[in-house]
Formats: C-alpha cells, sequence, structure tokens
C-alpha cells in the first residue's frame, strides 16, 4: 500500500472548470460524479484538440457520445462513426486499449504507432482536426502506416 | 518657446494616446429632471477579498463624483441567514453591490448568496466574458453572455439521506421558471442587439426536468424570429467552449449550465439551467482571461445584485487577503454595469473606459493577470485615467 505518497485535494466545479481552462497542467487524476464527468471529459477532450483524441476505458467505447444531431449520415466503423466528422480516431484508439487489455501488446502498439504517424505526417486529416479527409482516407492512411 | 512647445507637444500626444480607447462622445443621454439626485445601493464588503474589492469601487465612485452612496451592512458566509436588516435595505434600494459571501463545503450550512437570491426572487444571473486588450488570450473574439436561471435546478437544497450510504438529491425545475428565465434572455438579446440565443442542456439524459426547460426556451423563441434560436448539450457545449468560444453569443440555461453558440457569430447569449450555468460562466470566465475581470449581476422583477461574474473559487484565498493583492477588475466592471442599471450611462462609461485603458496600458495589473500590483495600485491607475 502506497498511503501518504498520493496527494490528494478537493475542489468546487466551477473553480475545477475555470482553472483547467486557464492551467490543465494544475491537474493529475480527477475523480468526480457522473454529470461533472460528463462535462469535465469532453472539456478535456475539446483542450487538447478533440474528442477523437482522447480514449476513455468503458469497455473501449468510443468517447464522444452518440452524437444524435450527425447520425445517420453515412455510417462508419459501427454506428458510432461518422463519416461526416470522421471520428475515426478515437475508436481505433479504443481498439488499441482493448487489444491491450487481451495482452496483445505487439499489435496494439503497431496501431497506435501507425496512427501517431498519419496525425504526424498531416497528410490526411480529419474534419475535428481541421483537415479534410474522410474517414476512409484516413482510415485508409493509418492502414498503409502499419 | 521651444520647451513649452515640446511639453504642449507631449501634453497632446499624452491626450491623443488617452483617448484611443473608448470615450468617443456619442449622442447625449437626456434624463428627467431629478435624476441626477443621488441613488442609495447597499453594500456588502462580504468574506475574503469582498471587503478589498468593495473598497476599491467606493473609491473610484468618489474619485468620479457618481450620484450614489453606499449604506454598508456586514454579511458573512458563517451566518445562519441574511440579516433582515440587511434584506430591507435592498428592497428599499432596489439595487446592492456585494463581494462574496464564503460558502462552507458540505455541512448542510445552505450558501448564504444562494439565500440572498431566492428571499429576492433575483431568479436571472447574467455573466459577461469577453476579451479585454491587453490581456491576451489563447482566443480572440469572445463575447459571451450567460444568463442562468439562479433560484431552481439543482440548487433547489433538496437532499436527504434515504439510508446510511444512499443520499437523493432533488433537482426541481419547473415550467413558470424556465418561462421567465427564457424571456429574460431573449429580452436581453433584443435590447442588446444580440444575434443568437442558444440553450444549453442535458435533455438527453434528464429528459423530463431539461425537455421541460427546452420547450419552455421554444416557446418564446417563436416571438423573437429576428434572434436566431439553438440547442446545444452541455458536454459538446463545454467542449465548444474551449475549442471555438467565438462562436457563441448569448446562452440561457438552466441553473447548471449556459451555453449557447451561433455558427459564424461572434456575440452569443446563452440561456442555461442553474448548474450548468455556473459551470458554463467559470469555462467562459476561464477561457476570456480570468475570474478576475468579468463583470456579472443577478436581476428580478425588483431587486438587482451585482457582483463578481465567476466565482473567485468561493472567496479567493488568504493569500491574496493578505498581500492585498486582488484583483478589482472584475467587481468594477460590474459596478459599470450597475451604474448604467440606475441609468447613469456617462458614469458607467467613464469608468468601464478607465478600466480597460489600465488593462491595455499593462502596466498596473494584479498577479492573476500576470503582474505584480496591489488592489491599491490597479485603483489609483483607474483613477488617474478617468476623463
Amino acid at each position: 500500500a502506497v498511503n501518504g505518497m498520493i496527494k490528494y485535494e478537493e475542489v468546487v466545479i466551477d473553480n475545477c472548470c475555470m482553472m483547467f481552462v486557464k492551467n490543465p497542467a494544475l491537474f493529475d487524476v480527477l475523480v468526480m460524479p457522473n454529470l461533472y464527468g460528463d462535462n469535465i471529459s469532453d472539456l478535456c477532450a475539446g483542450l487538447v484538440g478533440a474528442a477523437t483524441l482522447v480514449r476513455g476505458i468503458a469497455l473501449a467505447e468510443a468517447v464522444y457520445g452518440s452524437a444524435p444531431d450527425i447520425a445517420g449520415k453515412n455510417m462508419g466503423f459501427e454506428c458510432l462513426f461518422h463519416e461526416k466528422f470522421g471520428k475515426s480516431n478515437c475508436f481505433t484508439a479504443e481498439w488499441c486499449s482493448m487489444l491491450r487489455h487481451l495482452n496483445l501488446h505487439d499489435k496494439a502498439d503497431l496501431i497506435q504507432n501507425a496512427i501517431l504517424n498519419t496525425i504526424a505526417e498531416g497528410k490526411y486529416q480529419t474534419a475535428d482536426l481541421g483537415g479534410k479527409a474522410k474517414t476512409i482516407e484516413f482510415t485508409n492512411a493509418i492502414i498503409d502506416h502499419l | 518657446m521651444g520647451g513649452r512647445s515640446i511639453a504642449a507637444g507631449s501634453m497632446k500626444l499624452k491626450g491623443m494616446v488617452k483617448h484611443a480607447i473608448g470615450s468617443g462622445r456619442s449622442v447625449t443621454y437626456m434624463p428627467r429632471p431629478g435624476d441626477g439626485a443621488p441613488r442609495g445601493v447597499t453594500l456588502i464588503p462580504g468574506d475574503g477579498i469582498g471587503p478589498l474589492v468593495t473598497r476599491a469601487v467606493e473609491q473610484v465612485m468618489e474619485a468620479m463624483h457618481a450620484p450614489v452612496y453606499f449604506e454598508r451592512y456586514e454579511v458573512h458566509g458563517d451566518m445562519k441567514r441574511v440579516p433582515e436588516e440587511v434584506l430591507e435595505s435592498i428592497r428599499k434600494n432596489k439595487v446592492c453591490l456585494k463581494g462574496g459571501l464564503k460558502t462552507p463545503v458540505g455541512g448542510g450550512v445552505s450558501s448564504l448568496n444562494v439565500q440572498l437570491r431566492k428571499e429576492l426572487d433575483l431568479y436571472a444571473s447574467l455573466v459577461n466574458c469577453f476579451n479585454l486588450p491587453g490581456l491576451p488570450t489563447r482566443h480572440h473574439n469572445v463575447d459571451i453572455v450567460v444568463i442562468r436561471e439562479n433560484t431552481e435546478g439543482e440548487y433547489s437544497g433538496l437532499e436527504h439521506e434515504v439510508v446510511p450510504g444512499v443520499v437523493e438529491s432533488l433537482k426541481v425545475m419547473t415550467k413558470f421558471c424556465s418561462e421567465r428565465i427564457a424571456k429574460y434572455a431573449f429580452e436581453y438579446a433584443y435590447l442588446n442587439n444580440r444575434k443568437t440565443v442558444t440553450a444549453v442542456h442535458k435533455a438527453n439524459i434528464m429528459k423530463l426536468a431539461d425537455g421541460l426547460f427546452l420547450e419552455s426556451c421554444r416557446q418564446v423563441a417563436t416571438k423573437y424570429p429576428s434572434i436566431r434560436y439553438n440547442e446545444i448539450i452541455v458536454d459538446n457545449c463545454c467542449m465548444q467552449l474551449v475549442s471555438k468560444p467565438e462562436r457563441f453569443d448569448v446562452m440561457v440555461t438552466g441553473n447548471s449550465l449556459r451555453f449557447s453558440f451561433p455558427p459564424q457569430n461572434n456575440d452569443m447569449n446563452n440561456v442555461t439551467p442553474n448548474l450548468y450555468g455556473n459551470l458554463v460562466a467559470n469555462t467562459a470566465a476561464g477561457i476570456a482571461g480570468g475570474t478576475g475581470v468579468m463583470p456579472g449581476g443577478n436581476v428580478g422583477g425588483d431587486h438587482a445584485v451585482f457582483e463578481q461574474g465567476a466565482s473567485a473559487g468561493n472567496v479567493g484565498n488568504e493569500k491574496l487577503v493578505e498581500q492585498k493583492e486582488a484583483n478589482p477588475v472584475a467587481l468594477l466592471l460590474s459596478s459599470a454595469m450597475m451604474l448604467r442599471h440606475l441609468r447613469f450611462p456617462s458614469f458607467a462609461d467613464r469608468l468601464e473606459t478607465a478600466v480597460k485603458r489600465v488593462i491595455s496600458e499593462g502596466k498596473y495589473m494584479t498577479k492573476d493577470l500576470g503582474g505584480v500590483s496591489t488592489t491599491q495600485e490597479v485603483v489609483h491607475a483607474v483613477i488617474a485615467n478617468l476623463d
């Protein structure tokens, strides 16, 4: 047991929101009830760039929810994908988490590196990352990088 | 001769620089006879940084010879209730300016800030978050007004322990309160030439509670066809707020969050239920420069209470109080809002212009804005910059 080595602090949620947008480096691990968690996790996602880059470990479920306003327009992978906004990133990253969970670490690393290289290259980026590629183009680029 | 013309030249230059910000005279405001009589304002210094920043406002008002006089009352967060004499004073004056009242966390004591709002039925809380020239932030063109329902929602204060270890907390939403906050948001947008009102909600989960709120907003929206209306779920709202805040204008929320954004438009009004409003307002404040600079107020049918827009982490920390380095800008801008509410527009303009000049010059700024000045130094700078 490592009691005493982890610092514990409490912060009121409205102050937390404000501190978050001014200096997110202040925080390490956050724990909070349901509704606040919903909002803060999306807030974090906005801060790092897009919901699609954030990985959630809720049984490998994509973090951004079901986006009811754009559902039904050209489905991608599963029903969590929307080609218009190409949120493929998040989902593939989830596959990595799942693969690690199943102890298939080398495969997970392969996919993760492919994703990171594709984003770093900057040639194929989906709309939420500032580019114009469709889901399928982005996915093909990831496959090329494997 | 040379010396005098150089001096005159530099005075002229100083005048030009001084007048570069604000200070263009618009068409004269024509008062009714007797409008210049001094108005009484109830002043509650409060806890923490409250006394420091309210003192700042008093000093600036005196320097301007503004037609307001303050009736000061001591209220502290550890009192059980807001004293009746304070409520009487606010009911008489109709206007109050206050610092924060420290709310104990947990412990079953209700917040005095919330109590005050409920007693006086100040059902609309307003926070204006905008970029100030001289205060660079990650985003530009931010100008968001968050209008938050102030009396119900998650702040109903109804909690009980069902069995040991299980607590139930009630969120109460009524058609009456949702309608009037929606009406206030659209009226605000209409009177302030705002283009969009956005309702922030979580109706996909809280179908009945937030659904009721949305229904009310939609009904009111039909009466203002020239104002664009849209809706956004609160979590998405948070995300959009930190990545593209310039899309928001006026947001209306129930007590929790307020967000709303109009696409391709720089100003937004958001209307939100209570808890969302609190979170949205603070996030927007952080985006646009911090809680030290955002003005706000609470208004109801009969009274108005002006205070700092977003909470200062309850009442700010002790170090700020000790070293007297609290930022008075937020309360100064709120007091400018108060002056407009009292129909003293040119005093409001002068105060706002002076504050904006000080920020833009960048010489006297408190720690939260990256400077080293004390509260008093900022106040002197503002007074020096008054027209």
